[in-house]
């Protein structure tokens, strides 16, 4: 593949990257990421992700855009408040970079689409907002072999690791989600916004790793930080060999389904 | 750019072959042979063709 002279121009600062380099940026812009959900963490991994030069982008969200999305989700802006976020997020990325391919999807992730939709990419972004659909993305992504980045913000905290096939899943420290309204969610208890743009350029930036196949990702072990305290800690943690899905013996076998707790579905 | 031109040029050859590159005085020349070292590629040669240029051959 050759390079434009305006593809040579945007993509300099990466192309002089001793560990991107031409072959590096040419992965970039051969690479499929997908991702869940168009807001806090799917906003700012977008927009990197684009500005990348990210081959394709997809992104499924089946929700319009809300007044209170705006503190922290920068992908979309004030005039487009009750627009689909998919539509607002593709609007963005096709400005900033034409180059990219941006599918959207104007669903929510369900057993009944998880696996047509994400056999199509090489690697996932989990950006959701609930635990149904965190345990939705690592099942179908164990079964069917398909890296994928989780991420989680509350308040001043943030979590995110990296999985990909034979290293240690969600599972293997979380079995199963906790009862609903166990943990409280953002609307509940609030979230700085600026860790949204920590967290989901992590994200990206795992995704950009993965294409260019340098460095270590974050698997096997759990990143978080508390923005108060500023402080960051690496975790480490084991493949499980009783996890439920990716264990010796494992249980699951097939997609469950959880419900979703009824406050976080706006019909 | 320069170097980033190079770079581009470099990857379209293989380990051991050469490549030769004008550059003029300054920046290009100051940085080009430099980058390059850096990164892993040999510069076999830096040679004044004429007035403020340079031939530098580089060996990936």
């Amino acid at each position: 593949m050759e390079f434009t002279e305006s593809q040579i121009e945007r993509y300099s600062r990466h192309i002089i990257l001793q560990d991107v380099g031409v072959e590096g940026q040419q992965k970039i812009l051969e690479g499929k990421v997908l991702i869940v959900g168009a807001g806090g963490l799917g906003s700012p991994a977008a927009l990197y992700l684009a500005a990348a030069g990210v081959g394709t982008i997809g992104i499924i969200d089946g929700d319009v855009v809300d007044m209170t999305n705006l503190q922290r989700q920068v992908i979309h802006f004030t005039a487009d408040v009750n627009k689909a976020k998919v539509l607002s997020a593709k609007e963005k990325i096709e400005q900033l970079n034409p180059d990219v391919k941006v599918v959207i999807y104007q669903d929510l992730l369900s057993t009944y689409n998880i696996f047509d939709i994400i056999k199509e990419y090489d690697i996932i972004i989990d950006g959701t907002d609930n635990f149904p659909t965190k345990f939705l993305i690592n099942d179908a992504c164990v079964l069917t072999g398909k890296p994928f980045s989780h991420g989680g913000i509350l308040r001043f905290e943030g979590q995110t690791f990296t999985y990909t096939p034979g290293n240690a899943c969600y599972r293997c420290v979380f079995i199963s989600p906790p009862p609903p309204n166990a943990v409280p969610t953002c609307s509940q208890a609030g979230v700085l916004g600026s860790i949204a743009g920590m967290l989901g350029t992590i994200q990206a930036t795992e995704v950009l790793k993965f294409f260019v196949g340098k460095g270590e990702l974050l698997t096997n072990r759990i990143l978080t930080f508390n923005a108060l305290s500023m402080e960051f800690r690496n975790i480490s943690f084991k493949r499980n060999k009783n996890c439920p899905i990716c264990g010796e013996h494992p249980s699951i076998t097939e997609l469950q389904t959880y419900d979703l707790p009824v406050c976080e579905i706006k019909q | 750019m320069t170097f980033v031109k190079t770079k581009i040029e470099l990857s379209k050859l293989q380990v051991g072959d050469r490549l030769e590159v004008l550059l003029t005085e300054g920046e290009p020349l100051d940085n080009v042979p430099k980058s390059a070292t850096e990164q892993g590629y040999k510069v076999l040669d830096i040679q004044h063709v004429k007035d403020k240029v340079h031939k530098i051959t580089i060996e990936k």
